[in-house]
């Protein structure tokens, strides 16, 4: 039943086929024998349990809230949730327990949701491997399953097994791992610059960052308040059409979201593609780019191709601009939103208290990591007087070059541009901390970060599996707020590229259905 | 305005120019923008100029006014408003800076900042930006405050102000002062510093709070010009209800920026005098820091550019505490607020829901009369003199408790405004009262006003009355009059016997008098006054003291 999509579980759980409660039981369960993923940093056992219970009341009364009542959740941990703490991973946060929940926590819980906890991340969401959290590093389900274990042979006898393990990407790797590994049928990330569609690449799962402005970041501690969207977890696009509908709509606690009312949509299945137009954005050819995805992009390019659908090589100029004006951006938003961890109302504290000034240093000093510290200073000088006009000004200037590169291409008639989400699969972790975290960041960004400038709505379809055995992912990106046209499109690629179920081996004890073999791997 | 404005002004720094051959200056006038510095310069002319023997010193005053929005909730967040509530009891989410908050902008604040505006004929920006200025303090809690640096909701206005030139308040000059920019700006929270625990409280109540800053451009040139300015505003702000502005409650906080030149050359170092708390101190503040650095200047020092406070028990300015040195605000703009687009009827979009925009125009028809087009009013109306209008509109409800006891009587308005000012207010100064808290009310001034317009009492018996009513005891100005047997004699016997005993009586002079020294007849006005005590129509006693005497004074020409 786990590895079932969000919508199948729904109709079981309206027929009866299994209540809430045991479903909430199962994830807990199997959530306990997948620790050593480090997926979760809080376990809410408790309060999951009494929401099943009250699920499974209102489904015994025959009223319940929706498709979502009962589904078992999981929630980044940068969202906050009143009465379970919300950590980001960070020291300044460890222990604090947030007195409200996020629009979007409480959108679920209001449509019977169950929140089975929270999950890991970068430090902040400041990353793209999920190794950067105060709670360890995220492991890929995937270094666990058969099809990866079955490829890669370790290089040497030193090399045991364990050290293998492949990261998931990040910042949302602890909600990507969580839906990987079934321990929850859908989970929110964030997406600022591809932390929720790079880890959904590497964990083989659907990854959605809507239009800003879609969805309230009203609760979502934020990064870069620009260009932040709460993201979406699935194993299908289906999946993500739901959530996604349960949770778009103004929200008057965020201005920046759309008034418009927003219509909740089921997906069309897709039978003619003849008219539509693909765009294929040449500048995302970028030096880095493996081989086997540059492969595999060009191979879904035909797909739409042979389908009938026009596919047309588009230009974004800009794009190659784009991660050092994101740099910028990003850091100087940092600097800005840091800047209430001051140890005063709540978070870490420091015992220094020679005067307010030296509390405050030796409280940020001691609460945040190197990443997040580097980024504060780099954004504070980017910001200062001085620079403000060289830097800050600047990169705003080339945000909208890069916005206008997107509108223009959307403008010649392309529907959806298609591209890689990564550079290539899943790194080993032992090699992914060779570099420092913004190179890293910078390499990794590279592909998804453009949509959050331009504030489109972008998706990774789990395509493939590489020469490793491991996830590869396609990012289709679509106009502003055609979400419904977009997820349409993907929905028909996905169908057609049959993308293969994990095979879990370590956690086999826990629910037989895990391992049922999927045969359909058509698309490798 | 009457205390404030007895002083002429540059009275306080002229006195650093009395070991010279200083007489003071011509009086001011309302010279146009430009020529101020000289026309400052003209007065100060006629003074000698320092020790330096160089040209005199002209001082530059600018103001910047931080005026607390009038509204039920903050600028950017749900909590209440209110002074003096208990400590963190106003605070949200938002106010205290909850990781993951957002601010959503106060409709009510906007309006006010652009009525405010309107009324300082200040164009109104359509679209402004919010900014955020970011610097660490305890009451500060995001770290940053949301402010409109860039792009603020109203720019290049002005603001005409009346001060004036002589203590008697009969000669006033008109100033105007151009207001550069209004912003819209969050409050701090409080610090409360412990000094001998060695510990700093924090109350959040404030956080958030709107403001309206108000920029003055460098227009003044005195304390009491921007004593002024500041008064007037204050009462535009008061009229329009978009701030309390009350200064001892903090919701109207000024910070003057001064600086001292010699004409024809570049401004001087300016020093920014913050923690002024009423209008009065502002006057000194301002004053006392020219004459600190003109002294300072003429031996020889320099100014530094540095924030000082007033020391309102020393009456002097003080260098505050730097806190770290030259800030950097670095601001950026403020990303979770778009921009705050008004509208006019112009612009206004056709379909748009009327709760969700703003117009400019609907506001602006809807702005109540200014200070200044109600003393106009006032002058033009009742033909009283303009420093009257001042006096009345100077004393919250005082020209509607006037109007009302013109509305009441058929005493000449002109006439009332004497009983008003010279004994309705003073005794209200004096008592420390509002004029709410009056125990007279305008009607009972009218019906007293009414028994002295029909001659019923004489106007001394009306002040006893006045006396009487001030202790509240409920009684009718008639009622007293009863009972104090106050009424005017009517009876023409009675009168013409007491006039005939006092005649009787004063042979010296009814000799005196009929010699051909009339002024002499007023003595016996008095005494048949003082006879019937205060009882007796004077105009009347004259008549008959004249037949009686056989003498014909005629009324003195005019002029």
């Amino acid at each position: 039943m786990l590895r079932a999509s969000l919508r199948q579980v729904s109709a079981a759980l309206k027929e009866g086929r299994v209540t809430p409660t045991e479903l909430c039981q199962q994830c807990l369960s199997l959530i306990k024998g997948t620790k050593f993923l480090n997926a979760y940093i809080t376990i809410a056992e408790e309060t999951a349990l009494k929401q099943a219970e009250a699920s499974e009341e209102r489904y015994k009364r025959g009223q319940p809230l929706g498709v979502l009542d009962g589904i078992p959740i999981a929630v980044k941990d940068n969202f906050n949730t009143a009465g379970i703490e919300t950590t980001c991973a960070s020291n300044m946060l460890r222990g604090y327990i947030s007195p409200y929940n996020a629009t979007v926590v409480q959108k679920l819980l209001d449509q019977g949701a169950v929140l089975l906890g929270k999950t890991n991340l970068d430090e902040f969401a400041m990353g793209s491997g999920s190794t950067d959290g105060v709670f360890g590093p995220v492991r890929n389900p995937w270094s666990y399953s058969r099809q990866y274990k079955e490829k890669s042979v370790p290089k040497s006898h030193s090399e045991d097994k364990e050290s293998n393990w492949v990261i998931t990407g990040g910042s949302s790797g602890g909600s990507a791992a969580a839906v990987s590994s079934f321990t929850c049928f859908a989970a929110l990330g964030s997406d600022t610059g591809g932390s929720t569609r790079n880890p959904a690449a590497h964990c083989g799962v659907v990854g959605l960052k809507p239009t800003y402005g879609l969805i309230s970041r009203h609760g979502l501690i934020p990064l870069v308040n620009s260009m932040d969207v709460p993201g979406i977890l699935t194993r299908c696009v289906d999946d993500a059409a739901v959530v996604l509908g349960s949770l778009a709509g103004h929200d008057p606690k965020d201005s920046t979201t759309i008034q418009d009312n927003f219509k909740p949509f089921e997906l069309p299945n897709l039978t003619d593609v003849s008219k539509l137009s693909i765009g294929i954005p040449k500048e995302y050819h970028v030096p880095g780019l493996s081989g086997e995805i540059l492969a595999l992009w060009s191979k879904a390019a035909d797909l739409f191709q042979n389908a009938g659908a026009k596919v047309v090589e588009v230009t974004l100029p800009h794009t190659r601009y784009s991660i050092v004006c994101y740099h910028v951006l990003c850091t100087a938003e940092v600097a800005s939103n840091m800047a209430r961890f001051d140890g005063l109302e709540y978070g870490h504290r420091s015992d220094m208290n020679e005067s307010t000034e030296s509390m405050y240093a030796a409280t940020r000093r001691e609460g945040f990591n190197d990443v997040v510290r580097g980024r504060i200073l780099s954004g504070s000088y980017f910001l200062l007087k001085q620079n403000y006009e060289k830097y800050f000004v600047k990169a705003q200037k080339v945000r909208r070059l890069i916005a206008n590169d997107f509108v223009k291409v959307f403008r010649s008639g392309v529907d959806v541009l298609l591209t890689p989400t990564t550079l290539s699969d899943a790194a080993p972790y032992k090699e992914f901390i060779k570099e420092d975290n913004r190179t890293r960041s910078a390499q990794n960004d590279i592909l998804t970060q453009a949509a959050n400038m331009a504030g489109l709505p972008a998706i990774n379809v789990p395509t493939a599996l590489s020469e490793r055995g491991l996830p590869v992912g396609l990012q289709f990106i679509g106009r502003s707020f055609q979400e419904q046209q977009l997820l349409t499109v993907a929905k028909w690629f996905e169908k057609q590229v049959q993308f293969p179920m994990i095979q879990l081996e370590e956690v086999k004890g826990h629910d037989r259905d895990v391992f049922q073999h999927k045969k359909s791997a058509s698309f490798s | 305005m009457a205390a404030m404005a007895a002083r002429a002004c540059g009275g306080a720094w002229r006195r650093g120019w009395q070991h010279g051959r200083g007489v003071p200056g011509p009086a001011l006038s309302p010279f146009p923008r430009g020529q101020r510095a000289v026309a400052c310069n003209a007065r100060v002319e006629a003074v000698p100029a320092g020790k330096s023997g160089l040209a005199p010193w002209v001082p530059v005053v600018g103001l910047e006014i931080h005026a607390q929005i009038s509204s039920n909730s903050k600028l950017f967040s749900g909590s209440q408003v209110q002074f003096a509530a208990p400590p963190n009891s106003l605070v949200s989410f938002f106010d205290a800076s909850l990781p993951g908050t957002l601010p959503v902008l106060n409709r009510r604040c906007v309006e006010a900042a652009v009525m405010t505006g309107l009324a300082l004929k200040c164009s109104i920006n359509k679209k402004s930006l919010f900014d955020r200025k970011h610097y660490f303090y305890a009451d500060l809690p995001a770290g940053y405050q949301i402010t409109q640096q860039r792009v603020p909701i109203a720019v290049n206005g002005s603001l005409s102000y009346s001060l004036c030139i002589d203590s008697k308040m009969s000669q006033m000059v008109t100033k105007t002062v151009r207001i550069k920019q209004i912003q819209l700006e969050q409050d701090s929270g409080k610090s409360l510093h412990d000094d001998t625990r060695s510990q700093t409280l924090v109350d959040l109540n404030r956080a958030g709070v709107g403001l309206m800053e108000v920029v003055m451009e460098p227009d003044m040139c005195c304390g009491e010009e921007a004593a002024a300015a500041v008064r007037e505003l204050q009462l535009i702000l008061q009229t329009l209800g978009s701030s309390q502005a009350v200064m001892a409650e903090g919701q109207l906080r000024v910070d003057a920026n001064v600086s001292v030149h010699h004409p024809g050359e570049p401004y001087g170092v300016r020093t920014e005098v913050k923690n002024i708390n009423s209008i009065r101190f502002l006057a000194k503040a301002v004053d006392y820091e020219i004459q600190r650095q003109i002294e300072e200047l003429e031996n020889g020092g320099t100014i530094l550019n540095e924030t000082r406070a007033f020391d309102s028990k020393l009456g002097c300015t003080v260098p505050m505490r730097d806190k770290e040195g030259k800030q950097d605000y670095r601001f950026m703009p403020e990303p979770n607020l778009p921009p705050l687009i008004l509208y006019d009827a112009k612009s206004l979009p056709a379909n748009m829901n009327q709760q969700q925009v703003i117009n400019i125009d609907w506001i602006h028809e809807r702005l109540p009369d200014l200070p200044s087009v109600k003393r106009e009013k006032l002058v033009e109306q009742y033909g009283i003199l303009p420093e009257h209008s001042f006096a009345l509109l100077n004393e919250d409800g005082l020209a509607e408790f006037y109007e009302n006891v013109v509305k009441q009587t058929r005493m000449k308005p002109k006439r009332v405004i004497g009983w008003v000012l010279n004994n309705l207010l003073s005794y209200l100064k004096q008592h420390s009262l509002t004029v709410k808290e009056s125990p007279v009310s305008s009607f009972l001034l009218a019906d007293l006003l009414n028994l002295l317009e029909k001659k019923e009492i004489s106007s001394t018996a009306a002040k006893q009355v006045l006396a009487e009513l001030w202790k509240g005891e409920g009684k009718t100005p008639l009622e007293i009059v009863k009972e104090q047997k106050l009424q005017l004699l009517q009876d023409q016997k009675e009168l013409e016997q007491i006039c005939q005993a006092v005649i009787d009586r004063q042979e010296n002079e009814v000799m005196a008098i009929k010699a051909g020294n009339l002024k002499v007849l007023n003595k016996l006005i008095g005494l048949v006054q003082r006879e019937t005590q205060g009882r007796s129509n004077p105009v009347l006693v004259k008549q008959l003291l004249e037949k009686k005497l056989e003498v014909a004074t005629r009324e003195k020409p005019h002029k």
